[in-house]
This record gives structure tokens, C-alpha cells and sequence, in this order.
């Protein structure tokens, strides 16, 4: 029995036993002389476990009682999840060497982090959630604050354990209401509690301060102030990690917990649901129109972003799922070649992150900047690339579902957000003279870039079919709503 | 040889417009010329061939094919078309030829501007346009050839695009023209409602069944036959400058004169004529539309020819002339003779394309200048020039001897239609307005003549001290069309105006003896078939499978019919051909006199007193200014539309688009926007307590939301 729930998690496994196998490793052996090995190790283990989840997994098996699930949409999560954290790992090595700071703790919290966020994706009780939850906020607390030295970077990291200790409060209490009205933890007994719109109003309330936690992590307005103050002041490759694997993780366990705890009681939760939709799209298209910094830029850009996927799990449907999924894939998609860019932003060896310093980078480097333009006007949702297919679908999604004014405001905000997107794009190639950036240096970064240019910039077309996303984003969904 | 007529002048238009950086201007030039030169030698080699009996269809490409429509690019060939291809193509290749000396140098292009490789591709263009237009086997061909002839006027009266004017009288055709081609357009929308089908042979064999078909457009209920024949005529209106759409053809003289010459005056503007007698079928079974077109015709004869009376300008005189003209040819479409429009059609073009290019002849020797009242004198300096308008004078006033058909050109044509007015309306309105169009038109073109080239020399000195005959590549053209004018009357008078059988054989129409129980008793039992089973389109769908393009020799008459014999068509009842040869001997005697008066009159006031018009001027003077300001038109237009039109754009432009639209795109992104902008920038603060404090607020709201909306149930 115990063997059989073992195996059903034993990606998680393995990858724990990874990281706490290399803490012991290091600390034993050479410590940060190791970390760039064990960087790439950790890279290298989580590209192997995501390939082996996405040929190895079958059909829905559930495990430790209906604690654990492992069904296509947690699959399709993780597969993510573990790509995007294993890019950015590669990402980040030559950036954070050549500053002094590569530890050896960092790709084992990293790897920490992720195995709490296959845990998040996976949760089918509430135990679980929060278990995986902490165990992924943790391992990011720290992270945020890898730099000691750096003041910023210190007060990122504390703000963000703070904030996020007050929002793991809310959820707390939010699931004892739940488990006090319900009279258990598990989502198959709270959806047998809450179905078919009977729910009483203790658990609703519930469900709101879970909600509320839930929204913390992905930065949706009002739970999003800790965000551009975090981007901001972590180190580049750790904003890039922030800004990709967990948005996934906890959007993922957010439409868990609604589908599959709370799918009776769909009516109720998706006015709360659209509302942080819309209130993060404006906040997040409004507010970094007057950003100067491309960090705190790119923090609003992913509020506003999340606003979108929430727009897609606002409809309450097992498109809608879709969309998130599609969204959300897309989205990460065009962060890491968007951070790979910023990480190679750097003059006299130091990064840089105003805004202003690209002024006519396109005559410096004409690749890069060309490369950036695909990716923001991507961001920006311009047709015919790949973001704007992320945005029909949650925008069809909203639309179907009979939320045609999110759809709209949708649509607005995305057109006031386009403003600092094309912005950057008119520093690069209109802007005027100015100090010019360094030549970029890594070819880790260029790669990245190009790459993820390559997937936005030409994925739409006829024949590669977004690379397969939509229909697996269908399986996907389809395991979680039914 | 078909095809190739069509399609060389669009080839020389092609390599002239766009081959001609590299061939140069003047291989430019002589391609172009020589393909039309081409073009023309077989159309006359095709008009003297043709089998009148054997309505031919060429078969060139299919063009839309779509549910029910099935429009292929085919050449029509038939007597109509063969008269308008030598006409189009003769007139067209002497001013291709004429223009090497007018276009030669030009004071409106300055050192190193090239224009006259541009220029001649525009002729050629033109020329290929207005082939499509002849030639074409369906309406919507003919629409196609029908909008490439506007584009190729607009772009020519425009081509001094330096001169504001120019550009204006552009626009301004183009625009009037439009009217015009919206009617068209109905037409044709409605042709192909009721026969599902936009081929003549097709429409043709409906027409009979369309008189009896009655359509709702607009308000009311009205006879399909009358109304789709009064579309089109509306389209014929704008086209040939008929009164209320007339006002652009003057203006167009702001365009070169060969362009005056071949577009607005020889051919575009016959192109209404030209479709009244195609659709003679439709226009046999309209007799109120018909009438109306007698009417209108008429009036525009009468109404350009007193305008023509006070005009100073050389070409504007023409232009009138030409409007007037135009209504005559459209009395005898109106009154069922289509082969004496078509006589006139003929006969006008050349002695009308000489009149201007005549005219270009005295503008290029008097060093452009255009007002008449700055000649005088000129029959010594130009005599080649004074020969040539000369004849075309006479041929336009219809000098000859009475009773007999010898004559000029003019001669013939315009008394075969002011007979024929007077046999189809029975001597009414029609005809006087003709004859006293036509003593108007004696005096006008006299008074052109006497102030151009007899009198005083009057203006600027200098430039009647270098006044020179033009070069023999502008002569030779006059030389050719004075053939034309002098001849062309007495030699086509047989085929068109003769006497039924000559017209019917020669158009390939079946005989009004034979008609009653041969061909058209086909027709006249359709007519009561389609009277029986009451709808137009059940029976053109048995006719359309089986007539495939060759409705007219095909043998199935089929529930109904086919489309009739010829170029041409004339009902059994139509009489008219006939009753005009026997009208009174002082109703052909009218013309001759009316013209004398016209001569004599114009005689007394340009040679023996050349004060009395200005006194007469001023004896009469509202009159004189009525004319001279063309019956006020233009001004009333500009009142009733142009000025309500500029009016409404510019609150759409100015309220609509700038305050309302601009403006509140504008507030929102330059103020409401950064409003809020800088307000989440101070929301965040720095301070984790405010951060708290918001997820806080945020959990409050959220709960009030929850307990509001969604768990108060």
C-alpha cells in the first residue's frame, strides 16, 4: 500500500532526496567552490525528472488517500514548472559567478522550492496546500535575500517573509473555517460539503481568506504590493525565477483548490475571482506606465498578466483551465527570454536596469533588439504573436463564459499596458544618444533569448500549432474539471 | 485580330507607363502610336469583313464565377462593335500621332521633367479601357471598361497636376461621374436580380418578359423594363455629360486638347450612347424611359447649345457643342432609330475630334492662349489649321443640298435625327428643341470661326506675330479626320439611315415584313408566355443552360427566347426609320434654314457689325449672363450639394473626430491615465504596514463582496 503511494510520488521525492544529498555534498566538500556543478547538476536532474513526468505519466492516480494527485493537469504543471526552473538555472550561473554570490545553497533551495511547488500542484487536501505551500515560500524567502551584502536585497527578503507569513496566516485560518464547516481537510469531502451551491456562508468566508492567500502568491491586486519591491531589490536571476515557476505553481494550485474543492459553489467564487482579474489587469497596465526601472516594470508587467489568467479561470470552465494553462506557459515562455535579456543588460561590468540606458540599443546590437521587440510586443499582446493567442483564449474563455465586460476591460487594459512595452521598443530603436550598454558577454543569455524570441516570434504559425500547448493545456484541463 | 485590337494599346500603355526609363520617351511615344496605328488597321479590316448575321463571342478568360454568376472576358462582336472600334481606334491613333507635335513642348513641366512617355501610356490606357467597354459581352465587363475610361479621364483632365484648377476639374469629373455610375451599378444589380444572369444575350431574351415584371425599389411598384432602362440611362447621363450631370465636361477641358479631342468628344462620352443602343432590346420594351430619354436628350441639345452662344473660351465652345450634340444622338436613341444615333455617333467623332484638334492647332500657335476674343485674323498665319475648321464647321452646322444626300458628314446625321424626332414624336417638343438647337449651333460654330480667323487681330501683339502653322504630325491628323467629315456622311448614309432593309442587313437584324411571323414572333409569344408564368427569371433559367454564349444562333426557343437577331434591335412596331423618309418636305428643310439663320445672323454680328453683340449684351443683359454663367449650375450645385457636404465633414471632422473621438482617446491617455499612475506610485510606499494594511483592506472587500453577492442566498 504505502509502496504504491510512494511511487506515485516519487519525482518528489527524488528530487528532495537530490537537494538534501548535495547540501550535505557541498557543506562536506568544496561549498560555493561546487556551486556552479551543482547548479548545472540540479539544472540537468530537473530537465531529466520533467521529461520523465511528461512520457512516463499516465491516466489519474491518486495517493496517501486523495492527498496527493497525480492526474494530466498536475503533469502538465510540473513539466513547467521544472523546465522554467531549470532554464533559469542555467540562466543565472555565469550572472551570479562573475558577482560572487553563486553559493551552493542556491540550486539546492531552488530545488527545495520546486519540489513544493510539484507539491502544490499535486495538494488534494488542504494539509497537503499548505505543506507545499511553506515549503516552496520558504525556500524563496531565503532565496530573495541570497545576497547578504546587499541592503535591498535584505529588505527583499524580509518584506517578502513578512508579507508572506501574514498571507500563509490568512490561508490558515481560512482552512480551519473550511475544515470547521466541512469537517475535513480533504477537497473530496469540501466538494461534497460545498456542492451544488449549498455551501453554507462559513465556509464561502473560508474559501475567501484561501483565496486571499492564494492571490499573495500570484501578486494579484490588493495582495500584490510586496511584488515590485521583491523584484526589485533580489538578485536579477532570482526575479527571473520569481516571475516564472511559482506564478505557475500557485496558479496552478489555484485552480485546483476552486475546481477541486470548490467546483459545486462556481457562481460564487468567480465574481471574487474576476474582480482581482480586473483590478490586477488595470493596476498592473497603469502602474508601470510610471516605472523607470525594468524590474519593477516587469513586476507590474506580471501582475497585470496574472490578472489575464485569473480572467481564464474566472470563467469556471474546463476551458477556461485551458486558457490559464495556455496563458501561463506562454507567459513563461517570454519571461525567460524577457529576464535572459535583462541579465545581460549590464555596463562596465555592473547590471543596469533603467529603462533609459537602452536608448538606440538596436544600433548596438541589431539581434538582441530585434529579439526584445518579438518578445514585448508579445507581452503587449500585438497579433500575430504567440501572447496574443494567450490572450484570445482567456479572453474567449471570459467571453463564453458570459463575463463579456471582463472581456472588455480585458481588452482596455491591455491596450493602456501596451504604452510601456512599445516604450522600451522606442528607446531601443527611436531613443536619443546615450552611454552604450556592453556588448553582452554570455552565451547562455543570448541563447535564451533567442530562443524564447524564436518559440513567440514563430510558434503561431500554421503547422507547429503553439508547439503542441493548446491541445496538451486540453488534456490538461480536462483531468482537473469534471 | 480581335484580341489583338483589344489588347495592344493596353500592352503600349504598359510599356510606355512603366518601360519607359528604360526604352525612353521617344520609343515610348512611337510604341504606343504604332500599336494603336496597329489596332486601328484591323478594326477597319474587321468592320469590312464582319458578317452582320453572326453575332460572334471571343472568348478570352473567365472572370467571377460565383453561385449564379458567370461573367467571362468576352469580345461581342457585331456591328455595334465593329462602328465603335473604328471609331475608337481611328480617332485615337491621330491624336496619339497629333500629340508628338502638341505635347512637345510644354510651358506646364520645366527643364528635365518628363511627362510624355506618361502621357501617351494614359492615351493608350484610355484607349484599352474604352475597347473593354465596346467589346464587352456582359455588363459587367462593359462596367469594368466603363470605370477604366473615368479613371482614364480623370487622370488626364488632372494631368497639368500643378494646376489647382486641373486637379479640381478632375475631381470634379470623376465625382459627377459617380452619380452616374451609381445608377449603373442599380441597373445592372437589378438586371441581374431578374434574369440571374449579366450577359446581353441572356438579359436580351428576358427583356420581353421583363416589360410585363413589375419590381419594388424605393417607394413604390414599377415596370422592371422602365426602371432598369432608367438606371442605365443614368449611368448614359453622367458618362455623355446629359443635363444635370453635364457640369464636369467643360471643366474637363482643363486636360491637354488631344485629350479634349479622344475622350471628350469622340469617344468616352459616347460610351452613353453607346449603351442606350446596346440595350436597344431593354430600351423597345421602355416606352416611358425611352421617352424620357427623348426628353432629356432634347433639352440638353437646346440647353448646351444657348450656353455655347456667350462662350469666349475656344474649347469651351466645343465642349457645349459637343454636350449638344451628345443630346442628339440621345433624341434618336429615345425615339428608336439607334442606328441613327449611332450614324451621328460616328459622323461627330470625326469632325468633332477635328474641331478640337483644330482648335489645339490655334491654341499651339497662339502660344496657349484660349479666350477667342484675343484672335482674329488668323486664315493667313494657320491656313492648313483655318482649312481644317473650315470643314469641320460645315460638317457640325450640316451644310449640303437639301434633298438629297449629298453633304457634308454633319449634313446627313443631324437631319437624319431632327427627321427622325419629328417621325417619332410626332413633330413635338423634341424636334423643335432640335431645330432651334441646331440654328444655335450654326451661330456658335460660325461666330468661333469669324472671331478665330477673320476680323481684326486682336490680344497680345507679340503673339500674333509669331503665330505658325503647326508641324505636319498635327496636320496630317486634321487632314485625315477632314476625309472623314467631308465623306463619312455620304458614304455610311445607306447602312444607317437608308431605308429599313440597308439598316437591317446591315446590322443583322431580322426584317419588319418578316418579322411578324419569323424571328420576333418567337419574341412576341415570350411575351405572353412570360405574362403566364409571371416571373422573368423561370424563364431565362431554361434559356441560360442551353444558350452557353451563343444565345442569338442557337435553335431553341424554348419556352423563351432567344435574344434577338443583330446588332441592334427594333420592335415590329417601330416605325419610325420609315416614317421619317416620308416626313414633310419642310420638316427636312428645317435643318438647312435653321442653319442659313444660324450662318446669317453670325455673319451680320462678327463681319459686318462687330459692335452689336456687345450692345446686344448689354440690351439684354440678365440674359446674357445667365448663359454666360451656363444656366447658373454650378453655382445652384455648389449651394444644394457641395457646400452641405463640406459643411457636414467638417463638423464630423472637426466635432466628431477631433473633439470627441481625439478628445476623449487624448484625456484618457494624458490625463486619467497618468492620474492613476501616479497614485499607485504613492500606494506603494515602501512601508510593509501599508502593504499589510492593503491585503487586509483587500480581505475585507473580498468577504463584503462574498457576503453581498454570493453566500447571501
Amino acid at each position: 500500500m504505502i509502496s504504491a503511494d510512494l511511487k506515485i510520488i516519487l519525482p518528489e521525492i527524488l528530487l528532495s532526496l537530490y537537494a538534501m544529498g548535495g547540501l550535505l555534498l557541498a557543506v562536506y566538500t568544496g561549498k560555493d567552490k561546487l556551486a556552479g556543478l551543482l547548479t548545472y547538476a540540479t539544472a540537468a536532474a530537473m530537465a531529466v525528472l520533467a521529461l520523465w513526468i511528461a512520457t512516463a505519466g499516465a491516466g489519474n492516480r491518486t495517493a496517501f488517500d486523495g492527498m496527493f494527485n497525480d492526474d494530466g493537469f498536475a503533469r502538465f504543471a510540473k513539466v513547467t514548472i521544472l523546465l522554467s526552473a531549470a532554464a533559469i538555472l542555467v540562466m543565472s550561473q555565469d550572472y551570479m559567478a562573475r558577482r560572487g554570490f553563486l553559493r551552493f545553497e542556491y540550486p539546492m533551495l531552488v530545488s527545495l522550492a520546486t519540489v513544493g511547488m510539484m507539491m502544490m500542484v499535486s495538494a488534494g487536501d488542504l494539509m497537503a496546500l499548505y505543506m507545499g505551500l511553506e515549503l516552496q515560500s520558504l525556500a524563496l524567502y531565503v532565496v530573495a535575500s541570497l545576497r547578504r551584502d546587499s541592503a535591498k536585497s535584505t529588505e527583499a527578503g524580509v518584506k517578502y517573509f513578512v508579507l508572506g507569513a501574514l498571507s500563509s496566516g490568512l490561508l490558515l485560518y481560512g482552512a480551519s473555517l473550511v475544515y470547521g464547516f466541512a469537517g475535513t481537510t480533504a477537497f473530496s469531502g469540501i466538494i461534497e460539503a460545498a456542492g451544488e451551491g449549498r455551501a453554507s456562508l462559513g465556509l464561502l468566508f473560508g474559501l475567501v481568506f484561501v483565496i486571499s492567500g492564494l492571490a499573495f502568491k500570484v501578486s494579484a491586486v490588493p495582495f500584490h504590493m510586496w511584488t515590485p519591491d521583491v523584484y526589485e531589490g533580489a538578485p536579477t536571476p532570482i526575479t527571473a525565477f520569481f516571475a516564472t515557476a511559482p506564478k505557475m505553481a500557485a496558479m496552478g494550485l489555484f485552480a485546483r483548490v476552486l475546481h477541486d474543492a470548490f467546483g459545486g459553489v462556481t457562481a460564487d467564487w468567480i465574481q471574487v475571482i474576476a474582480l482581482l482579474s480586473v483590478l490586477s489587469m488595470f493596476l498592473g497596465s497603469i502602474a508601470a506606465i510610471g516605472q523607470t526601472n525594468i524590474k519593477r516594470l516587469m513586476a507590474y508587467s506580471s501582475i497585470a498578466h496574472m490578472g489575464y489568467a485569473l480572467m481564464g479561470l474566472a470563467a469556471g470552465t474546463v476551458f477556461g483551465v485551458q486558457a490559464v494553462l495556455i496563458y501561463m506557459a506562454i507567459y513563461i515562455t517570454m519571461n525567460i527570454g524577457t529576464f535572459a535579456f535583462i541579465m545581460s543588460m549590464e555596463k562596465d561590468g555592473q547590471p543596469v536596469t533603467d529603462i533609459k540606458s537602452l536608448n538606440l540599443y538596436a544600433r548596438a546590437e541589431p539581434g538582441k533588439a530585434l529579439a526584445m521587440l518579438v518578445l514585448l510586443f508579445s507581452l503587449a499582446g500585438v497579433p500575430p504573436l504567440v501572447g496574443f493567442f494567450g490572450k484570445l483564449y482567456v479572453l474567449r474563455a471570459a467571453y463564453e463564459a458570459g463575463l463579456a465586460w471582463l472581456a472588455i476591460a480585458g481588452v482596455i487594459a491591455s491596450v493602456i499596458g501596451a504604452f510601456y512595452y512599445l516604450r522600451i521598443v522606442f528607446y531601443m530603436y527611436f531613443g536619443e544618444e546615450g552611454e552604450a550598454l556592453d556588448k553582452g558577454r554570455s552565451p547562455v543569455l543570448w541563447g535564451a533569448l533567442m530562443v524564447s524570441a524564436a518559440i513567440i516570434g514563430l510558434a503561431w504559425l500554421p503547422g507547429l500549432n503553439l508547439l503542441g500547448v493548446e491541445s496538451a493545456a486540453a488534456a490538461a484541463a480536462a483531468t482537473l474539471v469534471n | 485580330m480581335e484580341k489583338i485590337i483589344l489588347f495592344a494599346p493596353l500592352i503600349g500603355a504598359l510599356i510606355a507607363g512603366f518601360g519607359w526609363r528604360i526604352i525612353g520617351e521617344k520609343a515610348a511615344q512611337w510604341v504606343t502610336t504604332g500599336l494603336l496605328f496597329l489596332a486601328c488597321a484591323l478594326s477597319w479590316i474587321v468592320l469590312l469583313t464582319l458578317d452582320a448575321n453572326q453575332t460572334q463571342h471571343i472568348h478570352i478568360l473567365d472572370f467571377i464565377q460565383s453561385g449564379l454568376l458567370d461573367t467571362s472576358w468576352s469580345i461581342r462582336m457585331d456591328r455595334l462593335t465593329a462602328i465603335m472600334l473604328i471609331v475608337v481606334t481611328s480617332v485615337s491613333s491621330l491624336v496619339h500621332l497629333y500629340s508628338f507635335g502638341y505635347m512637345a513642348h510644354d510651358d506646364n513641366w520645366g527643364e528635365g521633367e518628363h511627362y510624355k512617355a506618361r502621357f501617351f501610356a494614359y492615351l493608350s490606357f484610355f484607349t484599352f479601357a474604352m475597347l473593354a467597354l465596346v467589346t464587352a459581352d456582359n455588363l459587367v465587363q462593359m462596367f469594368f471598361g466603363w470605370e477604366g475610361v473615368g479613371v482614364a479621364s480623370y487622370l488626364l483632365i488632372g494631368f497639368y497636376y500643378k494646376k489647382p484648377s486641373a486637379n479640381a476639374a478632375a475631381i470634379k469629373a470623376f465625382v459627377v461621374n459617380r452619380v452616374g455610375d451609381f445608377g449603373f451599378a442599380l441597373g445592372i444589380f437589378g438586371l441581374f436580380y431578374l434574369t440571374d444572369s449579366i450577359k446581353f444575350d441572356d438579359v436580351f431574351a428576358a427583356a420581353p418578359a421583363l416589360a410585363e415584371t413589375q419590381l419594388h425599389f424605393l417607394w413604390t411598384e414599377w415596370n422592371a423594363a422602365n426602371l432598369l432602362a432608367f438606371l442605365l440611362f443614368i449611368g448614359a447621363m453622367g458618362k455623355s455629360a446629359q443635363l444635370f450631370l453635364h457640369t464636369w465636361l467643360p471643366d474637363a477641358m482643363e486636360g491637354p486638347t488631344p485629350v479634349s479631342a479622344l475622350i471628350h468628344a469622340a469617344t468616352m462620352v459616347t460610351a452613353g450612347v453607346f449603351l442606350v443602343c446596346r440595350m436597344s432590346p431593354l430600351m423597345e420594351v421602355a416606352p416611358e424611359a425611352t421617352a424620357f430619354i427623348t426628353f432629356l436628350g432634347a433639352t440638353t441639345a437646346f440647353v448646351a447649345a444657348t450656353i455655347g452662344l456667350v462662350q469666349n473660351d475656344i474649347k469651351r465652345v466645343i465642349a457645349y457643342s459637343t454636350m449638344s450634340q451628345l443630346g442628339y444622338m440621345f433624341v434618336a436613341a429615345g425615339v428608336g432609330v439607334y442606328s441613327v444615333a449611332m450614324f451621328h455617333l460616328l459622323t461627330h467623332a470625326f469632325f468633332k475630334a477635328m474641331l478640337f484638334l483644330g482648335a489645339g492647332s490655334v491654341i499651339h500657335a497662339m502660344h496657349h492662349e484660349q479666350d477667342m476674343r484675343n484672335y482674329g485674323n488668323l486664315r493667313k498665319k494657320i491656313p492648313l489649321t483655318f482649312y481644317a475648321m473650315l470643314i469641320g464647321t460645315l460638317a457640325i452646322t450640316g451644310v449640303g443640298i437639301p434633298l438629297t444626300t449629298i453633304g457634308f458628314a454633319g449634313f446627313l446625321s443631324k437631319d437624319a435625327i431632327i427627321e427622325s424626332a419629328w417621325a417619332g414624336t410626332q413633330g413635338g417638343y423634341a424636334f423643335w428643341m432640335l431645330v432651334i438647337a441646331a440654328m444655335f449651333t450654326s451661330f456658335y460654330s460660325w461666330r468661333l470661326m469669324f472671331l478665330t480667323f477673320w476680323g481684326e487681330a486682336r490680344g497680345d501683339k507679340h503673339a500674333h506675330e509669331h503665330a505658325h502653322e503647326s508641324p505636319a504630325v498635327m496636320t496630317i491628323p486634321l487632314g485625315v479626320l477632314a476625309v472623314g467629315a467631308i465623306f463619312s456622311g455620304m458614304v455610311f448614309y445607306g447602312p444607317f439611315f437608308g431605308d429599313h432593309t440597308k439598316v437591317a442587313n446591315y446590322f443583322g437584324m431580322a426584317h419588319h415584313e418578316a418579322a411578324a411571323d419569323a424571328g420576333h414572333g418567337a419574341a412576341g409569344e415570350d411575351a405572353g408566355h412570360g405574362a403566364a408564368t409571371d416571373h422573368a427569371a423561370t424563364t431565362t433559367e431554361h434559356a441560360a443552360p442551353a444558350s452557353d454564349g451563343h444565345g442569338a444562333d442557337a435553335g431553341h426557343a424554348v419556352m423563351a427566347g432567344t435574344a434577338p437577331q443583330g446588332a441592334i434591335y427594333m420592335a415590329p412596331d417601330n416605325t419610325v426609320l420609315d416614317d421619317a423618309h416620308h416626313a414633310p418636305k419642310w420638316v427636312k428643310l428645317s435643318p438647312f434654314f435653321a442653319m442659313l439663320i444660324g450662318l446669317v445672323v453670325a455673319y451680320w454680328f462678327y463681319i459686318v457689325n462687330p459692335a452689336m453683340p456687345k450692345r446686344w449684351a448689354e440690351v439684354q443683359r440678365p440674359l446674357y449672363l445667365f448663359l454666360l454663367n451656363k444656366w447658373y449650375f454650378d453655382e445652384i450645385y455648389d449651394a444644394i450639394f457641395v457646400r452641405p457636404a463640406k459643411a457636414i465633414g467638417r463638423f464630423l471632422w472637426k466635432r466628431g473626430d477631433g473633439d470627441v473621438i481625439d478628445g476623449s482617446i487624448n484625456g484618457v491617455a494624458m490625463g486619467i491615465v497618468p492620474f492613476f499612475t501616479r497614485l499607485a506610485g504613492r500606494a506603494q510606499s515602501g512601508y510593509i504596514f501599508t502593504y499589510a494594511f492593503a491585503m487586509v483592506i483587500g480581505v475585507v472587500v473580498l468577504i463584503t463582496w462574498m457576503a453581498l453577492s454570493g453566500g447571501a442566498h
